[in-house]
């Protein structure tokens, strides 16, 4: 079994985190193979960024596959470019705050979670990765959700002003993504 | 020994620290950046150096010096950094000097692009500078094997008194997977590895100036430099028994693809997945570039062959020189390629394999 997992925005929505946070829980927590892989151009904000992970039980071949189980997706225009790479019957976790476009697709399983929103409304806008991540884990259980925050803590250990703010952002997502399935 | 989940880059950077590195010098370029940022907070708490040099050339020569004196060290780049570096690692293979480095490769030529790609086959396997000097040549398929070759790499570097490459690439680099990192030296192993280099090294030896060690990369008569040049020779050419090949489902293939680094690795896959749709498909994947493992291709059955696939990201293709020395004229070889930081695609190595099946 593998999962192929896309995540895409702007720089600077924490994309890359996301996907960090997820991937470095699988390695800490389960004996399965993972990767994290981040692409992204020379800009550290506005440009676009974009990271793959994929957990597998199996070795793993390509840190980026051709075709995603699962897209997150937080602005328009990586919707446009990723939109087309999600496997038929995949799932779509979508930033509804701002991705506003029609989903040109009728095949796959949308989740939609006003990040942005969400984030303004905890104070501070740099969260809506976390609850995200959490709409995602909610949603798709691929891993305890109490392990990613075991992460999520470990990683923030030298801000732990921050925690609280995180930790409820992570709740959030988690209710957005479990009343989704 | 537990497993952590590290980032290439960095992950090369803490292999050789416990492999006793203890002196790093570079200069920033896209996508190794890490590495140099790895080692300016890991080495003061080994005792040991970091110095983000002005320049490629000067950072490599610095590594020329502290090499010189005994230490164990190493630079890194990329693409085109590893270009300006070539004089100070062509001077290190003239004065016969150990160390390290590691190319993360990334689109070229020129300034090229920033994402990952091979295009610095040649370079790295047939003229990494001026004087046609040879090295041992590794290149990584995954970050656990980054790990393992950076630290075997010291080692062979101090055995042959010769440079070592590490031929790695963007996607290897900036990838994070979980590793299980090796021994750490303890600083007696690393006095003793420094101790064992007295005989040539600059280390502080007594004011005696008849037997002062005296580090040149060249020499002034043309007979000390034809000797130390044939013994070089012999050098290189005792390593052919050290390449390193993988070869995977080879025995009944139809198809072998033939790749290296990340390529090989993203193939591999498509082998796993062409088996499971009936097609007779191999890979010849090779771990040392430098040697060359030539004979891997001799265990093809040529037989049953009707092809082989050279897959690279380079365009052209570099790496199909050294399959054709292989494979020698026994089947056709074809290609499937991609270049300037684009990633071979599984999907595009599998239609390949299968247009070539059903020929």
């Amino acid at each position: 079994m593998e999962t192929n997992l896309c995540v895409a925005g702007f720089g600077g929505q924490g994309v890359m985190t996301l996907g960090k946070f997820l991937a470095s829980a699988t390695c800490d927590s389960t004996n399965k193979n993972v990767t994290f892989f981040p692409s992204y151009g020379a800009e550290q904000r506005g440009g676009t960024a974009n990271c793959f992970v994929v957990i597998s039980d199996e070795t793993i071949g390509a840190p980026l596959g051709d075709v995603m189980d699962d897209l997150v997706i937080m602005n328009g225009p990586s919707l446009q470019k990723f939109l087309p790479t999600l496997k038929q019957g995949g799932t779509l976790f979508i930033n509804s705050s701002i991705v506003t476009d029609e989903i040109e697709r009728s095949d796959v399983k949308i989740v939609k979670a006003p990040v942005t929103e969400l984030a303004l409304e905890l104070g501070n806008a740099k969260v809506l990765n976390v609850i995200m991540l959490g709409a995602y884990v909610g949603y798709t259980n691929v891993i305890d959700p109490e392990i990613v925050w075991s992460t999520i803590e470990h990683k923030l250990k030298n801000k732990p002003k921050l925690l609280p703010l995180n930790k409820l952002a992570f709740e959030r997502g988690l209710l957005i993504g479990q009343s989704q399935r | 020994m537990s497993r952590v989940f590290m980032k290439g880059c960095e992950a090369i950077a803490e292999a050789a620290v416990r492999a006793g590195c203890r002196f790093f010098a570079g200069y920033p370029i896209t996508p190794q950046n890490e590495i140099p940022e790895y080692f300016a907070r890991r080495m003061p708490e080994v005792s040991g150096n970091f110095v983000q040099g002005e320049s490629e050339v000067a950072s490599v020569n610095m590594v020329y010096g502290a090499a010189s004196a005994g230490v164990r060290s190493m630079t890194s780049s990329s693409s085109p950094g590893i270009a300006l570096k070539s004089e100070g690692i062509s001077y290190c293979a003239s004065a016969r000097i150990p160390m390290v480095y590691v190319n993360v490769s990334r689109g070229g030529p020129g300034v090229g692009s920033i994402q990952p790609a091979q295009m610095d086959y040649f370079q790295a396997t047939k003229a990494s500078g001026n004087g046609g000097f040879q090295m041992l040549v590794f290149a990584p398929a995954s970050v656990q094997e980054a790990v393992d070759m950076t630290y075997q790499a010291f080692d062979y570097a101090d055995r042959d008194r010769n440079p070592v490459l590490i031929l790695a690439d963007g996607v290897i680099g900036t990838m994070m997977e979980p590793v299980v990192l090796p021994e750490m030296k303890t600083d007696e192993e690393i006095a003793s590895i420094k101790e064992s280099k007295k005989s040539w090294s600059c280390i502080g030896h007594s004011l005696d100036l008849a037997n002062r060690s005296w580090i040149q990369p060249g020499h002034w008569k043309t007979s000390d430099m034809q000797v130390a040049n044939e013994e070089a020779a012999a050098l290189y050419t005792s390593w052919e028994k050290e390449a390193q090949a993988e070869e995977y489902l080879i025995e009944d293939a139809e198809v072998v693809i033939t790749a290296y680094g990340i390529s090989a690795r993203i193939a591999k896959a498509a082998v796993d997945l062409l088996r499971k749709e009936g097609i007779k498909v191999g890979l010849i994947r090779a771990i040392t570039v430098q040697p060359f493992p030539y004979n891997a291709f001799d265990h093809i059955d040529y037989n049953k062959v009707k092809a082989i696939l050279d897959v690279e990201m380079s365009i052209p293709a570099q790496f199909v020189t050294d399959v054709e020395t292989g494979v020698k004229g026994r089947c056709p070889i074809e290609t499937c390629l991609c270049s300037g930081g684009n990633i071979i695609s599984r999907e595009a190595v599998m239609e390949a394999i299968r247009k070539m099946v059903s020929k």
